[in-house]
């Protein structure tokens, strides 16, 4: 655990809300408008959290821990990544689990605070979550095995560390696909187009936006930085695999880790400008595509 | 060189797969005309050296499955107005499992079999998946288009194929080759025209009336 | 030289017939096809007569398997133009240049075929007979023809693509230090230096590809359609020479996969296909009701036992090359009769047709005699070839085998009897008369039916020898 490597954890906790920020930004100057400030997500954060909470009459302890697990999941989650490009602050063999788990943790309490307002429209979209859920999460696991096969290390520091940097002059096709896979993922994960519109307020549309939907001031504030440090997660994970930064030294590698999550978003952005929401039946279609390719990346390793 | 031909290779997989999860016609025959355009590409970079045979069958090849045929498929979707394909009879999320496992048996396959003496180690298996998801299309799908589209996919698998052949089976062969590929699907082209016309539909399910 | 006019004439007499604009209009050129085929025939004869040596680098070269073939090919295109005069008097297909221009192109594609040495030539070749067919089935231009072009375009695209993988394969097989890619002679000299397991790949597309254009069951289900919707003498064509052609490829893969010592990897699967072939077919004669479709199924059940002589060795191949000339033979003569039938009442079914004696006297003898034929009864021709085969599946200590074929040929046997001699006994409609049949529509049956005949009790001393020669080079004896 190197002392760039904490700066880094911090440094990332504290910029996570510029990432939508970036994103909307993106989006806005593709479509002609100038946009929200790139930093608006800091004063929402701000004054939500200056607000107090109404809670409904129906909701029970479920409701009120909710976000609260969902942030502890997350930023516990973050420690298991190597963001200076060699060592997590927490690792052990196998910790890619604990990883998956956490962040699968952090949607169930995030469901089941939904599920316990007792609306219909938090049920739906709780089973909607669902069901995109029960496709990503085998996709995250063939990134994973993909990734365990190339470098040969079961756990995260190894996988997104050195043996992946080491890894790539011999299987790089493969880990482009796992790259491109992950993004994917991103977009399911994060409710981005095509998977979810976040800026929908069509409640047969939603899907994350109608399970928060009950959930207002710090609580509210704790789940929007949630999801953007959830986002800044996988944008870690997407550049890690894709820009090998084992060779750079800390401070570098950490600058350029920033850098590539910044392009991820901005990336993100434009996908969100060219695509429009695919129909519901057709998101499964879609992470089977992305577990097709993390699959044909598996087997470019094992022939 | 080398790297680049794998490169293609992997890219082409991904445009038999791409082909395999789309539902808009229009989306198939753009990707038919990318596998056209890399399959073009191929021969040159194959080649131990650069021949005349090697540029003529690349420049073929490129004229013929990502200019031509495309085009007439895209006329034939104008005339057919046909827009999009309907559930294929496995469904759009098994074919592509299946495609996927297609992909696996044929890389188990190839690396069963004695390779031919060629330096480019993925071109069998890439070949054979090609091939199979060509049969998965051609079998699986309603629509007559799509069945023509799998029909192509199937005969560029066996072009990739052939390329281990291309120094040793002459210049006369391939252009046999393309040349009755090209025939083939525009008389299939005018039998489906006609098969819209008096059905009403391109849906192939539909050419029912003759049986025992 | 006469190879290559052999091969050659019809196309350029097909590309003059649709460019030319004299052509234009529904007129079929019926001399022009006439004189064609004449030519085409002289030609071959003299074949028989001083041999040719190979030309065009030994791509193109006469040996006995495909001397036979282009012989059988050329002379059913013969009888079929002379019944052409006839039936086109009647029938008026919509153009009369691509009739025309696609009977010349088949003609050629099958001399090609038959006559080409290098594998890939002769998967040209095959491909091209699908191509110059496929506008022929559909003349008549409505639903269930067009019905029966697509399912016959796309299986046999299918097969015919599965084939062209097989003949790659082989071309694996041959690496690079066994003389010419894929030329015969040097395929068979060196056979025992090829890759055993791309051989064996090699021999199972092909036999599976060119399968699909013989009609081999499983792959037979466009045969059926095909034959039904077809005009009768493209049907005869059909199952006749293209067939025969066909079979042609499967043996040229089975040469090889001899002379390789590959035997008894190849026979077993070529037995088995034989008899599903065999079964298939006589299960849907039973209870068929449409005369077409059942020449049809027949068709599947010769192919069946073509595929089962070539797998049973010794005799048995010098039994299916006699059959071969036999069946293309008996094919003929029998679909031309069927056309006969259908200009005349209109329909080929059995409900349609009854007492043709009376009203079609000429034609349903034909076709009562042309049913004992395609059912190897002696004195027929088809008879000894079959003979032949069963002997061959005794040789080799297989009694069970010769068993079973006898029942599944004599089941076909009664159900094609039960709609045939439905068809030309009993009364006919009240009120149909006598149709006057033209010497043109049933002089080709007659001779077809002769020569057939004559082969079921004296086999020509120089057809024999060639077939001999056949039946040697594909691994087995004479009788």
């Amino acid at each position: 655990m190197t002392p760039t490597g904490l700066v880094a954890l911090v440094v990332l906790g504290a910029t996570a809300p510029v990432v939508p920020g970036i994103v909307v930004k993106t989006k806005s100057l593709l479509t002609g408008r100038r946009g929200a400030p790139v930093l608006q997500l800091y004063y929402d954060l701000w004054k939500l959290f200056r607000k107090g909470s109404v809670y409904s009459r129906t909701t029970t302890w479920v409701f009120r821990a909710g976000p609260v697990i969902v942030l502890a999941s997350l930023i516990v989650a973050t420690l298991f990544l190597p963001l200076d490009g060699r060592a997590a602050p927490a690792r052990f063999a196998g910790d890619v689990v604990a990883f998956a788990g956490l962040l699968a943790l952090g949607r169930f309490a995030l469901v089941l605070a939904g599920l316990d307002t007792g609306s219909s429209f938090e049920g739906m979209g709780a089973s909607r979550e669902v069901m995109i859920a029960t496709f990503a999460e085998p996709t995250l696991f063939l990134c994973f095995i993909a990734l365990v096969l190339a470098t040969g290390d079961l756990s995260l520091s190894g996988m997104l560390g050195t043996p992946l940097a080491a890894a790539w002059p011999r299987a790089g096709a493969s880990l482009s696909l796992v790259g491109i896979s992950l993004f994917v993922l991103l977009l399911a994960e994060n409710c981005r187009v095509p998977v979810d519109d976040p800026a929908t307020h069509l409640e047969l549309t939603m899907i994350h936006e109608v399970i928060v939907l009950d959930h207002g001031g710090p609580d509210l504030a704790l789940i929007l930085y949630g999801s953007s440090l959830k986002l800044a997660l996988f944008g870690v994970l997407v550049v890690s695999v894709l820009v090998p930064r084992a060779g750079l030294p800390g401070p570098a590698a950490v600058a350029v880790l920033f850098a590539g999550v910044g392009v991820v978003a901005i990336a993100v952005g434009i996908v969100e400008s060219v695509m429009a929401r695919l129909r519901l039946t057709r998101v499964p279609q879609l992470l089977v595509g992305a577990a097709a390719l993390a699959l044909f990346g598996i087997i470019l390793q094992v022939q | 060189m080398h790297s680049t031909a794998q490169l293609i290779l992997l890219l082409v997989v991904l445009s038999d797969l791409a082909i395999l999860g789309t539902t808009r016609l229009s989306s198939c025959i753009r990707g038919l005309a990318a596998q056209g355009l890399l399959l073009g590409l191929l021969p040159l970079l194959i080649a131990s050296r650069l021949s005349v045979h090697a540029v003529g069958l690349a420049v073929g090849t490129v004229i013929v499955k990502a200019v031509v045929l495309p085009w007439f498929l895209a006329w034939a979707i104008r005339e057919a107005a046909v827009r999009r394909e309907v559930e294929p009879i496995v469904g759009f999320i098994a074919s592509q499992l299946l495609g996927a496992l297609a992909v696996a048996l044929a890389f188990a396959i190839a690396s069963r079999l004695p390779l031919p003496t060629v330096q480019q180690p993925l071109l069998v298996p890439v070949s054979l998946a090609t091939l199979m998801i060509g049969f998965i299309v051609l079998t699986t799908r309603r629509k007559a288009l799509t069945q023509v589209v799998g029909y192509l996919i199937l005969e560029n698998g066996i072009y990739l194929f052939g390329l281990t052949q291309t120094e040793r089976v002459p210049f006369l062969i391939e252009l046999g080759v393309l040349l009755d590929v090209f025939v083939g699907v525009f008389i299939m082209g005018i039998v489906v025209f006609h098969i819209n016309r008096e059905f009403d539909s391109l849906d192939a399910t539909r050419l029912t009336e003759l049986t025992d | 030289m006469r190879l290559l006019v052999i091969s050659a004439l019809p196309l350029l007499v097909a590309l003059a017939v649709l460019t030319v604009p004299a052509f234009r209009g529904r007129r079929v050129p019926v001399a022009l096809l006439a004189a064609v085929a004449l030519a085409h025939l002289a030609l071959v004869t003299s074949l028989w007569i001083t041999p040719e040596p190979p030309t065009l680098g030994g791509w193109l070269a006469v040996d006995p398997l495909g001397l036979t073939v282009l012989t059988l090919t050329s002379v059913l295109f013969l009888v079929t133009v002379i019944y052409a005069v006839g039936y086109l008097r009647h029938e008026k297909p919509g153009s009369g240049r691509v009739f025309a221009g696609c009977l010349l192109a088949f003609l050629t594609a099958a001399s090609v075929v038959a006559l080409a040495q290098h594998l890939a030539m002769v998967w040209v070749g095959m491909e091209a007979t699908t191509l110059a067919v496929a506008p022929l089935i559909f003349l008549r231009r409505d639903r269930r023809s067009l019905e029966a072009t697509w399912k016959y375009l796309v299986i046999s695209s299918v097969g015919i693509a599965l084939a062209l993988l097989g003949t790659f394969f082989l071309a694996s097989a041959q690496g690079d230090g066994a003389g010419h890619p894929l030329l015969l002679p040097d395929l068979i000299e060196h056979a025992r230096e090829l890759h055993p397991a791309w051989l064996r790949a090699a021999f199972l597309f092909l036999l599976v590809g060119f399968g699909t254009k013989m009609g081999l069951a499983p792959m037979h289900t466009w045969k059926p359609d095909t034959y039904g919707e077809a005009p009768s003498l493209v049907s005869a064509l059909m199952a006749g020479a293209l067939t025969s052609c066909a079979f042609l490829g499967v043996a040229r893969v089975t040469e090889v996969v001899m002379a390789a010592g590959l035997g008894p990897f190849a026979q077993p699967v070529l037995i088995a296909f034989g008899l599903l072939s065999l079964a298939v077919a006589a299960a849907f004669i039973i209870g068929q009701g449409d005369v077409k479709r059942l020449l049809a199924y027949s068709s599947v059940e010769h192919m069946g036992l073509l595929v089962l002589g070539l797998g049973l060795g010794g005799v048995g191949a010098y039994g299916s090359m006699l059959h071969l000339v036999n069946n293309g033979l008996s094919k003929g003569w029998v679909f031309l009769i069927t056309g006969n039938i259908v200009l005349a009442t209109g329909s080929s079914t059995a409900a349609g047709n009854r007492g043709l004696v009376r009203t079609l006297p000429v034609s349903a003898a034909l076709l009562v005699l042309g049913l004992f034929a395609v059912t190897g009864s002696p004195p027929f021709g088809t008879f000894m070839s079959e003979f032949t085969i069963l002997r061959a599946a005794i040789e080799a200590g297989h009694p069970w085998l010769a068993a079973v074929m006898l029942l599944l040929l004599a089941i076909s046997f009664v159900g094609m009897a039960a709609l045939v001699l439905g068809m030309a006994l009993g009364e006919p409609e009240p009120g149909t008369l006598r149709v006057r049949e033209s010497p043109w529509l049933v002089a080709g049956p007659i001779a077809l039916a002769a020569i057939v005949l004559m082969l079921g009790v004296y086999v020509p001393g120089p057809l024999h020898d060639v077939l001999a020669r056949a039946a040697a080079a594909l691994g087995g004896t004479g009788p």
